[in-house]
């Protein structure tokens, strides 16, 4: 057991928080914010290509550099830090995750070697407006057209579908709405005729959009893995998107303690620093500790979210989301108290670690969801 | 990074789970499972047989019976210990004292006390708290006067753990009243058996009788049982209270606690159905087995952190804080399990081999005592209040 990064880590952990110390800057990222045409900044995203960072978590016979998801954690923790804007989850972890674990030889000659060059994005887009947190319940349907399938559904808050040239969608073509059989999951050309998409930023600025299918035809060259046998698949992409986002929580509540910290011993009140009170100094104390727990399941998480058992895969990462989520809610909630007023002001920082935290929280699965699912393995263990 | 076993790792957990299964009396393991409260004999019987074995103070450097073992070593020990049942170690001589007397006694001392201390031959308790001084412990007052070649001691401690069973007590007295409280205190070993003990009992809320009042009248002690030096006892007992905080933690017993309260709510039933699968129930139970999952792994990044550093730093208050946090959940949890029967108050049911007739499941009588026993752990060991506020000073400079 080893708690340290490896010495590559520590070096691409350093490179990646260099450049963003240098490029993404608070006034550099509300340029950002305010952009109209692209959610993010496409010179960073062009940036991460160089630095190989697209291509980090993909073996070296699909064109990557071979790491693993504690190479992953280590990147998101970063972005969560600096409040990154770019589809990485969306279209590394989650789009190319799918087609690293699902797709053909082919399919990831075609799409992974362009996005890991910075030509290509990709996204998922696997719930749908009733589904909730619930990857199976799928209402779009996939009809079997000659060699190939006509999908029609609606998807909803498909991270990164903002940009992606491609989409992976899911569909069904066997089974009720809310089976676990039946589903398949597509290459989708974001381009193809019947495809509509409606971007808009969510609460941390991140582009997202609802997809609406609508007639589209796809070959059968574009089936991902397994007919009607993809919730697998689905399962482990959505455990590996869940645990890259604890990470990059972890790197945005210890930014949101750093600055409630900092601000307990710059403000003033009564003639003295307001970390001399008691009170604050407790909640404080119940912060870092709150961090400290859920980064240890984060890490948990991460170790074990390219297992393939997904027994053991579940626990862990919904172990780490609720740790993450209740962790998260506290620390928001409490770094605004502290400031006061400041807190809630738009200009100053912390509210855009709160917002990232809130979207962090209603991603994949909130607490109640996972303690859910969590609750069921431990019963049944 | 690595959060996986080794193959030496489980290789050793193998080797421990093998001496459980071959020296671990099944007497003792039916008392720890079924919550009997232990004795003085049950505690000296297992502390014999891991002395025997060699490993009855792994943290202990080797030269003075250590075992060498690592950080993870040292937590897997724990765990599969707890997991077979096993009772703890009463923590006074070999997890406070013993360490105290092999980084500041004297070879003197060593020879004296060490091997008693492991071997459980001699049992120690910890004169630090006074009815005047809890968690503002360098207030005490208990006085210790030099008269020739011995020290006079006058004074009472309180909330003194196993006292009664104990026959030596280290003890904080001061030294010095003339100065600042922190530099006037010293660091004493009092013999129980000295004309003027007098230890009183204290019943617990839980109805027994663990914890003392100690007076000390005109209690004559030779001088050479000062450990260190004169005045110097407050930054001792910092480096006894440091160790104290990281093995207060509990891992290892919480784990077995949390299967038994499994096994509980497997067996108890609501709506016709296991109350395990209750979704109230089962979700109250998620969110402590996954504090208690998280609470694992932050103690193994402390331990190797602390194996590094060769002392426990200030983060390992939070082990003390969450530790015992979670050992209250699940005193709580355990005690919401069985319902109704909380209530009877069978105290005999706690006694090793009653014949009674049960009141009843056999798990159920010592749900409320638990619980009420484990009350006192956010207290003692500097209270979780007292842990807050040596993180907001050392680790976070406020």
């Amino acid at each position: 057991m080893d708690f340290d990064y490896s010495e590559e880590q520590t070096l691409f952990s350093d490179s990646l928080r260099k450049l963003l110390e240098d490029t993404y800057s608070d006034t550099e990222r509300r340029k950002v914010l305010d952009q109209d045409d692209s959610f993010h900044s496409e010179a960073l995203w062009q940036a991460y290509a160089e630095l190989g960072l697209l291509g980090l978590t993909f073996p070296e016979e699909m064109g990557g550099f071979g790491g693993s998801a504690i190479d992953m954690m280590v990147a998101e923790i970063e972005f969560g830090r600096f409040l990154s804007l770019e589809p990485y989850l969306a279209s590394v972890i989650l789009g190319g995750g799918a087609l690293r674990l699902g797709g053909s030889a082919e399919q990831q000659s075609r799409l992974l070697e362009p996005m890991i060059a910075g030509e290509l994005k990709l996204a998922c887009a696997l719930g749908e407006p009733q589904s909730r947190y619930d990857a199976f319940d799928v209402e779009t349907k996939a009809e079997k057209s000659g060699s190939g399938y006509v999908l029609s559904g609606r998807k909803a808050v498909a991270l990164g579908a903002d940009c992606a040239d491609r989409l992976i969608v899911s569909a069904r073509s066997a089974g009720g709405v809310a089976d676990k059989q039946g589903l398949s999951l597509f290459i989708v050309d974001a381009k193809a005729a019947g495809v509509s998409i409606n971007p808009y930023r969510l609460s941390d600025g991140r582009g997202a959009a609802e997809v609406t299918l609508e007639n589209v035809a796809v070959d059968a060259a574009d089936l991902v893995g397994e007919a009607e046998n993809a919730w697998p698949l689905i399962d482990h992409v959505v455990d590996l998107g869940t645990a890259a986002l604890c990470a990059e929580a972890i790197g945005a509540m210890e930014k949101a303690n750093d600055l409630t910290l900092e601000y307990l011993k710059t403000r003033q009140q009564f003639g003295r620093p307001i970390g001399k009170f008691q009170v604050l100094q407790h909640r404080m104390v119940d912060m870092t500790i709150e961090k400290e727990q859920a980064e240890s399941l984060a890490l948990l998480a991460c170790m074990d979210a390219d297992k393939t058992d997904p027994a053991v895969r579940n626990r862990a990462v919904s172990a780490a989301k609720v740790e993450v989520g209740t962790a998260a809610r506290f620390i928001s909630e409490a770094a605004v108290q502290m400031h006061g007023g400041i807190g809630v002001t738009d200009e100053y920082v912390l509210g855009e670690y709160v917002k990232r935290l809130a979207v962090v929280q209603a991603t994949f699965g909130d607490v109640d969801h996972h303690l859910q699912r969590f609750g069921a393995l431990t019963a049944a263990a | 990074m690595n959060l996986n076993f080794t193959p030496e790792e489980e290789a050793f957990r193998q080797e421990v789970r093998a001496f459980l299964a071959a020296k671990l009396p099944a007497e003792l393991v039916q008392k720890t499972k079924t919550g009997v409260r232990l004795g003085k004999e049950d505690y000296k019987t297992w502390q014999r047989l891991l002395y025997e074995q060699g490993w009855v103070s792994p943290k202990w450097p080797t030269q003075y019976g250590g075992t060498g073992w690592t950080a993870i070593q040292i937590h897997i020990f724990d765990e599969e210990c707890f997991a077979a049942g096993a009772p703890r170690i009463l923590p006074f001589g070999i997890g406070l004292v013993g360490p105290v007397i092999i980084n500041f006694g004297n070879d003197e001392q060593k020879a004296t006390y060490l091997d008693d201390i492991r071997s459980g031959e001699v049992l120690w308790c910890q004169g630090f708290s006074e009815p005047g001084s809890g968690s503002d412990l360098a207030s005490l007052k208990t006085r210790a006067v030099l008269d020739g070649d011995k020290w006079v001691v006058n004074g009472q401690k309180t909330w003194t753990t196993a006292a009664h069973w104990a026959d030596w007590m280290f003890t904080l007295v001061r030294t010095d009243p003339d100065v600042k409280q922190q530099e006037g205190i010293s660091f004493l070993l009092i013999d129980m058996k000295s004309p003027g003990v007098e230890v009183r009992p204290i019943i617990t809320i839980d109805g027994e009788h663990m914890v003392n009042e100690v007076f000390l009248d005109n209690v004559e002690v030779p001088a050479e049982n000062l450990v260190g030096e004169l005045n110097k006892g407050w930054d001792y007992a910092k480096f006894l209270l440091a160790n104290e905080r990281t093995g207060i933690a509990g891992i290892g017993q919480s784990k077995a606690e949390f299967r038994t309260l499994k096994e509980i709510a497997r067996h108890e039933r609501k709506n016709g159905k296991p109350l395990i699968e209750d979704p109230l129930f089962q979700s109250r139970l998620a969110k402590l087995e996954i504090d208690l999952m998280a609470l694992e792994i932050t103690n193994m990044r402390m331990l190797v952190e602390e194996q590094k550093a060769g002392k426990p730093g200030p983060m390992s208050s939070i082990l003390k804080i969450r530790g015992t946090e979670i050992q209250q959940q699940l005193s709580e949890l355990s005690m919401d399990a069985v319902g109704v029967y909380a209530n009877p108050w069978i105290e005999a049911a706690l006694e090793a081999n009653w014949n009674g007739e049960p009141v009843g499941p056999e798990y159920a009588p010592a749900r409320t005592p638990y619980y009420l026993f484990r009350r006192k752990a956010s207290i003692y060991g500097g209270s979780n209040e007292i842990q807050k506020n040596v993180l907001s000073k050392a680790v976070l400079g406020l």
